[in-house]
């Protein structure tokens, strides 16, 4: 055990539900990025549950930004360290939830990609607005259950599939692109660790199960990351310098597991049928056969 | 209520200091472990949400301040070290 993990980068004492995916990704991000580093976030889970005023569980330099320019205000740290001779001393990096990275602060992260800045951009996804109260994201998965995309007598619930953030930022050819899990911490280090040296903009997308939205045990969080990675429901991968068409596939689960094996822990796809999972195997199925797996 | 002094600019300089808050309270399920078992892979330690989990000279011990009770050390330990029992308060 290095003498960096030791000193923990985030602090005890937040507000996060029990079992909660973000702070398991929290501890195993700042402790890997270490003291020498400024972050922003965004609105969100993890920014309110970290800074209940006046307390706050970040052990570095933190601004809190609007909900939709965590990129952007890096963006302007990282040209004031520039402009203070003080480049690449310092690791810059933000953080938002899927809402915050997918959605509302895309364009914010798009720019911050154009104009190529040395920041690392991390995205907690919980496939909702969590904070907010479970309302549907363009990360939300076809087939879950949200407050704003309710399954019923009518419905099964969120229609649209999943938005591929992680690839639509590669195609930015920037220098570092990742996908990762709670559930897969050494891999998870290994990534950020990448994203911190590369040279320039960096995105990690990390899958961060919440009890709370998916309506699952508290203690399921990190099985739940690990079962998305073996059905093929999330696939890990990266892509240096934009290669999009040349993945390094990361994790191959040897043999996927069927995707109801998933489904079936979390209420929030309580509702869906035989049918329906069977639909949803298909598209994983097509999906895998894109990824070469 | 106690009265809090808002900063210019909200900064605060005082890091790491939500550790004045004990989530301890929160607890249902309470985690004990038997050094016996634990062969100190650390599993229990990466995966605590928390930072609850402290590392020992020969095993791992709980910080019962902050352990919220969701139990994933017990279900990710290897060797069935932990287990979950009702809080009694
Ligand atoms: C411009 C703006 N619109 C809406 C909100 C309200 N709001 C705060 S947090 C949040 C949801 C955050 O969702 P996400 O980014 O996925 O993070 P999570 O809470 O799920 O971790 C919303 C809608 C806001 N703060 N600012
Ligand atoms: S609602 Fe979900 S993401 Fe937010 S703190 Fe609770 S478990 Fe974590
Ligand atoms: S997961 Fe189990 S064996 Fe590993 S350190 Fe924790 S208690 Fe010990
Ligand atoms: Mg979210």
């Amino acid at each position: 055990m290095s003498e960096k993990e030791d000193k923990e980068m985030f602090a005890s004492g937040h507000r996060m539900c029990a079992g909660c995916g973000e702070g398991i990704a929290m501890r195993t991000i700042l402790n890997e990025a270490g003291p020498n580093t400024i972050a922003t976030v965004a609105t969100g889970c993890l920014e309110v549950t970290t800074t209940a005023y006046p307390q706050t569980s970040w052990e570095i330099p933190l601004i809190h930004s609007a909900f939709e320019n965590a990129a952007s205000v890096a963006s302007g740290i990282e040209v004031a360290l520039k402009q203070m001779d003080k480049k690449g001393e310092t690791n810059i990096m933000s953080f938002a939830g899927d809402g915050g990275t997918f959605d509302i602060g895309f364009q914010a992260l798009s720019g911050m990609f154009e104009r190529k800045h040395n920041v690392t951009h991390i995205c907690l996804d919980n496939e909702a607005y969590m904070n907010t109260g479970i309302q549907r994201c363009s990360s939300t998965p076809y087939g879950a259950s949200t407050t704003t995309s309710p399954a019923g007598k009518f419905s099964i619930g969120e229609d649209r599939p999943k938005k591929p953030l992680a690839r639509i930022s590669a195609a930015h050819d920037i220098p570092y692109v990742a996908t990762a899990t709670i559930a897969h911490i050494k891999d998870l280090k290994k990534k950020v660790r990448k994203a911190l040296d590369a040279d320039g903009p960096a995105l990690v997308h990390v899958f961060a199960p919440c009890p709370t939205g998916w309506r699952h045990a508290s203690n399921d969080s990190v099985e739940l990351a690990r079962l998305a990675v073996e059905t093929g429901v999330f696939v890990l991968w990266e892509a240096e310098d934009g290669e999009i068409c040349d993945l390094n596939i990361t994790h191959k689960p040897k043999e996927r597991k069927p995707v109801g094996e998933y489904l079936k822990k979390q209420r929030r796809f309580a509702h869906l049928t035989e049918e329906h999972i069977e639909k949803i195997q298909k598209e994983i199925d097509e999906k895998c056969e894109q990824y070469g797996f | 209520m106690t009265k809090v002094k808002i900063t210019i600019g909200g900064i605060n300089k005082d890091a790491g200091s939500s550790k004045e808050y004990k989530t301890g309270g929160w607890r249902t399920m309470k985690p004990e472990v038997d050094v016996e078992k634990c062969i100190q892979c650390l599993k229990c330690f990466d995966y605590c949400p928390d930072g609850a989990v402290k590392k020992t000279d020969d095993a791992i011990e709980f910080d019962l301040d902050y352990c919220k009770g969701c139990g994933i050390c017990a279900k990710e330990c290897p060797v069935k070290a932990i287990v979950m029992k009702v809080e009694e308060k």
